[in-house]
């Protein structure tokens, strides 16, 4: 890098010849100790947030897609079912947060799907890291697009009408409420992710668990109201028990039982889908 | 068995089995320290998956492999600690920016945030990389890409480093410039495994090599032991004259006992040098042809020895192994 006509070369398109002293920025001595099991994990979910600074489209599916949930499901079920849109969104804002953010985590499989194809996943599983932590970091990256998704479903709710009995701590609770389940609950879809062979099949399978999930619950309709045999599947659905948590954060009014049956079927589902999702990870 | 006596690979009876294709079908191998050690054979001969095992991304379904001592299986974590990978199809991340791919890098390898950067800055630019730091690897050239590749393998010196075909698909300048960079870090004592379809780049780089087809070794030795195995050299003679073209044919053939070709320059003839044991006997062949030219009144203004080059030992190793199955 002596001449101009290779500074030249530089400018114009940053190919410029290895330099001679390459020997000299080789390290020497004993490498660093590798990084914990979290900071391995932060660090691959600031690999996340890069990787939406660089695509920002990608946010597409956490804004655009949850706006348009919540004012279809308002102004389309509102009159029929509560009077009008406005006593209904009381009611269904809570319901519709849940279902946008659990249809979305299944973008956490799709992504990782289309991810762990590339060659830089043989490069991270060749790290001496925790192994887990390039999709813990996955993961957490999409909590992050969770919260943007929670926000805008929040905002625009107060803008047509929907004031929370819970406050401010109400709606944080059942924000992190709603956050704890969706990471636990994109581990369903890290494992089809690492299963099925293209994106598409990732999506179609997705789909076809979320909807009558997100549908055969109280997100929209009060479970009283559907035959029993139905009522027996709203009770074990977990997606219902976290619709009944957020709704008693955000209204204020506690339900303790949802909330534990929450956690227990969020911890359930970690225990079952983490495990078999590193195992398959490991085997790639 | 301590870590710094064991060669930096040795594997033993390695296999790994994809449905009914044995893609690694019994491989023994011993690759000594600090040196590049070549892996030839063409595609599909089963050399990533080779790599790929001793890397520990895949399970060897039989066999086993030690890496500095180490086992490839059992001791995984600190095989790890050890080797860096640039595999074929480019090993980083190409939304990222060259100067994030090698600071997420470094601080997976435990630097600090500040530690992984400043490395990040010293490697862009001794690789020739800096104006391009702040671009999406998307949009790298081939050449930049395989830099920036081996760029981050390097941002802790690994004791060894397996280079899966590094130079496939590069034009002969960027093939250049990574050939240095492989002799540059070889220099400062890290083991390179090297995996190529190309026989110069091995007999370029390479100071030991095996050759794979269908998953086993078919041979293995110095670039020189390999040409010398197969015997074949050849001895290359111009004359003064072509009028004398037909004449010297005759008698090469006769004291060679070999074919012997005109070239395409009218004074230039080539004859082949039959299965000597060593390259040293082909020498002395050549210099009694030589002889031979100079009593029957032929004059030779130049000629030059040519050893076999390694598509020859390829595709004899090949042919042989063909034969037999």
């Amino acid at each position: 890098m002596t001449s101009t006509s290779n500074a030249e070369r530089a400018d114009a398109g940053g190919d410029t010849p290895v330099a001679d002293n390459l020997g000299a920025v080789l390290a020497t001595g004993e490498p660093p100790t590798p990084p914990s099991a979290w900071s391995a994990s932060v660090t691959f979910a600031w690999r996340a947030m890069l990787k939406i600074k660089h695509v920002p489209e990608q946010l597409f599916d956490v804004t655009a897609f949850p706006v348009i949930m919540t004012l279809m499901f308002t102004y389309l079920f509102g009159g029929a079912l509560a009077g009008s849109p406005e006593e209904y969104l009381q009611y269904l804002l809570p319901g519709v947060l849940v279902m946008s953010v659990a249809m979305i985590t299944m973008y956490t499989g799709v992504g990782l799907n289309a991810d762990i194809q590339k060659g830089v996943f043989d490069r991270f599983r060749t790290l001496p890291i925790w192994r887990p932590s390039a999709l813990v970091g996955a993961v957490i990256g999409d909590v992050c697009r969770y919260s943007l998704a929670s926000v805008v479903i929040i905002l625009l709710g107060l803008a047509l009408g929907y004031r929370p009995g819970g406050g401010v701590l109400g709606v944080l609770a059942g924000v992190g409420l709603l956050l704890v389940f969706s990471f636990a609950f994109s581990w369903i879809w890290t494992l089809l992710g690492l299963l099925l062979r293209s994106e598409r099949s990732v999506m179609g399978v997705s789909a076809m668990v979320l909807f009558p999930l997100s549908f055969l619950s109280n997100v929209f309709v009060d479970p009283r109201t559907m035959p029993s045999w139905l009522q027996g599947f709203v009770d074990v659905n977990p997606i219902a028990h976290l619709v009944a948590a957020v709704r008693g954060a955000l209204s204020g009014e506690w339900d303790a039982s949802a909330t534990l049956w929450m956690f227990v079927s969020a911890g359930i589902i970690l225990a079952i889908f983490g495990p078999l999702t590193m195992r398959m990870y490991n085997r790639k | 068995m301590t870590a710094s006596s064991a060669p930096a690979i040795e594997t033993s009876g390695l296999v790994k089995v994809f449905g009914a294709t044995r893609a690694v079908d019994g491989i023994d191998l011993t690759v000594p320290e600090a040196a590049v050690y070549g892996i030839l054979g063409p595609n599909g001969a089963g050399k990533t998956t080779f790599v790929r095992m001793l890397a520990t991304l895949l399970r060897p379904d039989g066999g086993h492999g030690t890496v500095f001592g180490r086992d490839i299986v059992g001791e995984a974590a600190l095989v790890r600690k050890q080797v860096s990978l640039t595999g074929q199809y480019a090993s980083i991340d190409e939304d990222l920016t060259g100067t994030e791919n090698l600071v997420l890098l470094g601080r997976l390898l435990g630097h600090g945030k500040s530690a992984a950067q400043r490395r990040a800055g010293e490697l862009l630019d001794a690789f020739g990389l800096a104006a391009a730091a702040d671009r999406q690897v998307k949009h790298y050239s081939g050449g930049m890409r395989r830099r920036i590749d081996i760029a981050a393998s390097i941002i802790s010196t690994p004791r060894l480093l397996f280079l899966d075909e590094p130079t496939t698909g590069l034009d002969p300048r960027s093939r250049n410039q990574v050939w240095d960079i492989v002799r540059v870090i070889v220099a400062q004592g890290t083991t390179v495994l090297l995996t190529t379809q190309y026989l110069d780049e091995a007999d370029h780089l390479a100071g030991r090599i095996a050759v794979i087809d269908h998953g086993t070794v078919i041979a293995e030795g110095t670039p020189g032991e390999l040409k010398a195995s197969v015997g074949a050299g050849s001895v290359r003679v111009r004359l003064r004259s072509g009028e004398q073209r037909v004449q010297a044919e005759r008698v090469l053939a006769a004291e060679l006992g070999t074919e012997v070709q005109f070239d395409a320059d009218p004074v230039a003839l080539t004859a082949r040098i039959a299965g000597g044991e060593s390259g040293r006997g082909a020498a002395e062949h050549a210099s009694r042809a030589l002889a031979r030219l100079a009593q029957d009144g032929i004059t030779v203004d130049d000629f030059s020895l040519g050893q076999p080059s390694l598509d020859e030992v390829f595709l004899a190793l090949t042919d042989r192994k063909g034969n037999r199955a």
